[in-house]
């Protein structure tokens, strides 16, 4: 028979207590390989490939990516031994289940909306209220309604729809134990498999409640227990938040307690029920919003919390941190940038540049180095700690990316000492990098300046915030084909704006607008570097 | 003031990462090159014994492989890769004699294989159910020690023992004993191993120090340990020193095998440097690609020391194909050997903490083993009626 086996997130260092999921290479219904790599973590100290210990098929992907568990966490359930024919007594029980676990999923799916691992959890969630407290279908759609996660049912609806199921399940629904029939089992975290029958009305609700009720004496010794799932001991609480619990509708299992020892207390319940209700989300069916797949939706529906963590939480914080101690000093400065525009064009022709991309950023970059290297001092860091300013003879040249994970600032190490193939070659591998989400932290430390290219929005110029550690960072602006005056005359003219924001702790006026004035005078006129290089 | 790449390009080439003066019998290329003084060493070793240094190195790697996958799911704490090293540690532990005596570091899976270790109880360490995981008297091999280069001092001493024991230059292959201290490139910059050199040098004592400069201590590179080849350190204490490439198992073979004997003749202590490359990470718990170049990495993996003896072996057309496949097959058998083992690897008893505090029987232990017992025994009986009432 089917054999569900759960792979608790290891400590992938040393005394690591939590992990992110970065990326699942694997997906339900997979054949996986022993120690093939199927999912990517983020440590605190690295990135991750972690093999599977078994060989099977994946039944569940139970942690989803961008969400960071504890050490220890289920994160995903593999069938290792999903050819195996059914039990026997599984066999008798089920009509038309199918043979394999991915295939009574796909039906379960047929009949039902509710997505697969909600319809497992929710005939464990009844298979659990049959053995402990037998009841009718009040507490059994109870369970359900808090059996179905904001995680596993993508829209309200769902939700909605599995409610009706089960409150059709009054007397003996047939459909709906056929649904549970399909699903078959259901697993518990200590990786055993608990073979989960339909409640069949009536008869079997009263002997399986006797057998428990009787389980201290001698009248069950034939009897066969039902498996505990050992990891999940049945929840503690007092007798007065079990009632509300019940009247909430909340499953007790599924609620994350506070209270000393483990207790659930009455606030834990009144959270799980606050955050079980209204589920719809106030925005148009279909709509693509993958920042939202964390969150959690309002009372009303009007709005969605999403916990902030990985990059934005260090976004947020590099931005505070540098807003808060750095005084900011913005100059701008808007440069007809023709000839610029000619040497890109004669450069993407150019053979010694066919395998790179020649954009007006690469001669931003250049120019910046050019008047680096005539105002050093611009590249420098404040350490508060030491009262010195630190001047640094090398430039790591940040650029800032837009990732799907975020905001990251990887620099082009010794961006100095490079020519202008070098450079773009080492942009090009930066923004790469970035955009595959695999820059590593030495990527990202030790940049000295940072270039931000709003221009590729469209975007005329803004005030940038400076990446922690340095004291300028350059803002490159759209392009735009505009009137302007040109020896004498009204020409049209492609004109860009340049903002350097700088330390003012340590850069004067006069330095900041030096140097942005060298770096407009190259883009104005790329021979001047000629002069200056 | 600060290096420029410059410089440490030339340190590369004149300092401790030279290439100058190391013993080579098998170039990358997997071809025989003939030296005047090792060749002799090597002569003995016909088809036969080059193929099982093969299996060696092919079974340790597979070791590594598993192990390292055991801790990413969760089944070791840490783990130590021998990756890359396999060629050092076989063609020196192959070397030795029964009578020998190892004090390895943490990473000497290698030789723990060539001395007949199971290899699966090096791993009861590494899961945290054990502080040793085998008898280093039956092996003749220490168990690993942790702390870097101490070992270095108790390999002194113990060579210092075999003197004593008149087990040194008697000319009977059989009595003749010699220890071997297996380190590191960092650890050369402990103070223990210099003093390990000088206790040993002036005793004379057979003890060969083998020192694998897999050019990382964690993530400090040779070149942040010396300033010339370690070996050269060695004179200083009046000890011979030999630079061998680490990635040629022949050669590693041949300079233990001429070290070894001049221990056991009582010809003193020997210094090796096996040149080689940590191709893995320092531990489960380290990640080398934030401190060294990738293209560092390729060019050592393109001169792997597996990858070297089998182009020789090919070449020689003496590597046939049932026996490649007899040893994949063999090395899954021991892949799933060591997964099913790790495991179902239980935790030792609580008595067993008793057992190796004195090699001979000592009273203070005797009387507080049995008191401990009677102490378990009693829990376990009250826990045992307690428990029976509650199941039923």
């Amino acid at each position: 028979m089917p054999t569900f086996q759960q792979f608790p997130l290891p400590d992938a260092g040393e005394g690591l207590t939590e992990a992110e999921i970065v990326e699942w290479h694997v997906a339900v219904g997979d054949r996986v390989e022993v120690n093939q790599t199927i999912v990517e973590i983020e440590t605190a100290k690295s990135l991750v490939d972690l093999p599977s210990p078994w060989a099977g098929v994946v039944s569940q992907i139970l942690v989803q990516p961008g969400t960071t568990v504890d050490v220890g966490t289920p994160i995903i359930e593999i069938d290792t031994d999903p050819e195996g024919a059914p039990s026997a007594s599984d066999g008798s029980a089920s009509e038309g289940s199918a043979p394999d676990g991915s295939a009574s999923e796909s039906s379960v799916s047929a009949d039902e909306p509710a997505t697969t691992t909600g319809a497992v959890r929710h005939v464990g969630g009844a298979e659990r209220h049959r053995g402990v407290e037998p009841g009718g279908a009040d507490e059994i759609e109870a369970a359900r309604a808090a059996e179905v996660s904001p995680e596993s049912s993508p829209a309200g609806a769902s939700a909605h729809h599995v409610k009706r199921a089960a409150a059709g399940l009054g007397g003996s629904s047939p459909q709906w134990a056929a649904a549970g029939l399909k699903a078959g089992v259901a697993t518990t975290s200590g990786g055993a498999a608990v073979e989960v029958r339909a409640p069949d009305a009536g008869s079997s609700s009263g002997s399986e409640s006797g057998a428990v009720l009787v389980g201290y004496g001698l009248a069950d010794a034939g009897a066969t227990r039902r498996p505990r799932a050992t990891g999940t001991p049945r929840a503690l609480a007092k007798p007065p938040v079990r009632k509300l619990a019940r009247e909430l509708g909340v499953d007790l299992d599924s609620v994350t307690p506070t209270g000393p020892g483990g207790i659930v207390t009455r606030e834990d319940v009144l959270a799980r029920s606050a955050q079980a209700e209204g589920r719809t989300l106030a925005t148009y069916p279909g709509d693509d919003q993958p920042w939202l797949a964390s969150g959690t939706v309002s009372g009303d529906g009007r709005q969605t919390r999403v916990p902030v963590k990985s990059v934005r939480k260090r976004t947020a914080e590099a931005m505070v941190t540098s807003a808060f101690t750095a005084p900011h000093v913005t100059v701008f400065h808007t440069v007809d940038v023709t000839r610029t525009m000619r040497l890109v064009e004669r450069l993407r022709a150019d053979r010694e540049f066919a395998d790179v991309r020649v954009t007006p950023l690469l001669i931003a970059a250049k120019a910046l180095m050019l008047a680096i290297r005539r105002h050093p001092e611009i590249n420098a860091a404040w350490d508060e700690a030491a009262q010195e300013i630190v001047y640094k003879h090398y430039v790591n040249l940040g650029i800032a990316a837009a990732t799907p994970r975020g905001l990251v600032v990887p620099n082009v190490k010794d961006a100095h000492r490079l020519g202008l193939l070098d450079l773009a070659q080492g942009l090009a591998d930066l923004t790469a990098t970035a955009r595959a989400g695999r820059t590593s932290p030495a990527d990202m430390s030790d940049g000295t300046i940072t270039i931000t290219n709003v221009g590729v929005f469209g975007i005329d110029t803004g005030t940038p915030i400076l990446n922690p550690g340095e004291a300028a960072i350059l803002a490159f602006g759209a392009i735009r084909e505009q009137p302007w005056v040109h020896k004498g005359k009204i020409r049209v003219r492609h004109v860009t704006q340049l903002a350097l924001s700088f330390d003012h702790r340590l850069v004067d006026g006069e330095l900041g607008a030096r140097v942005l004035a060298d770096v407009a005078a190259v883009l104005h006129e790329p021979a001047q570097a000629l002069v200056w290089g | 003031m600060s290096h420029t790449a410059d410089d440490l390009r030339t340190d590369a080439q004149a300092g401790p990462l030279t290439t100058d003066g190391l013993v080579q019998l098998l170039d990358p290329d997997g071809n025989r090159v003939p030296h005047p003084q090792y060749d002799e060493r090597v002569a003995h070793l016909d088809a036969d014994a080059l193929r099982a240094l093969y299996r060696d190195m092919v079974l340790v790697r597979r070791f590594d492989v598993e192990a390292t996958a055991l801790q990413r799911q969760g089944e070791l704490a840490l783990f130590a890769q021998a990756l890359g090293q396999e060629a050092a540690q076989v063609g020196s532990g192959r070397a030795l004699a029964a009578q020998d005596h190892v004090f390895p570091s943490y990473r000497e899976h290698g030789v723990a294989h060539t001395r007949g270790v199971e290899l699966t109880d090096v791993l009861r360490l590494f899961r945290g159910v054990d502080h040793g995981g085998w008898d280093p008297t039956a092996h003749g091999f220490h168990l690993y020690t942790l702390v870097i280069g101490s070992h270095a001092l108790h390999a002194t001493g113990y060579a210092m023992g075999v003197q004593r024991d008149g087990a040194v230059g008697t000319g009977d292959p059989q009595r003749d004993t010699a220890v071997v201290a297996y380190f590191g490139d960092g650890a050369t910059s402990q103070g223990d191993v210099s003093e390990g050199l000088v206790f040993a040098a002036v005793n004379q004592a057979p003890v060969v120090f083998f020192c694998q400069n897999n050019q990382w201590a964690i993530s400090e590179p040779t070149t942040l340990q010396a300033r010339v080849p370690i070996a050269d350190r060695a004179p200083g204490f009046g000890i011979p020193s030999v630079r061998v490439d680490g990635n040629d198992v022949l050669a590693s073979y041949a300079v233990t095998a001429e070290a070894l004997e001049r221990a056991r003749s009582g010809g003193g202590p020997t210094f090796i440097e096996a040149f080689t490359y940590r191709m893995g990470a320092h531990t489960t718990s380290d990640d080398p690609s934030r401190y060294r170049p990738a293209e560092q990495e390729e060019y050592w993996r393109r001169r792997d020391p597996i990858d070297r003896l089998r182009a020789h072996l090919e070449q020689t057309r003496e590597l046939p194909q049932e026996f490649v496949d007899a040893l994949a097959a063999e090395a899954d058998a021991l892949g799933e050997h060591i997964r099913t083992t790790v495991r179902a690897m239980g935790r030792p008893s609580p008595a067993s903490m008793f057992e190796h505090v004195y090699a001979t029987p000592h009273s203070v232990v005797d009387a507080e083993r049995a008191w401990f017992q009677q102490y378990e025994a009693s829990f376990l009986e009250g826990h045992g009626q307690h428990g029976e009432g509650s199941a039923r």
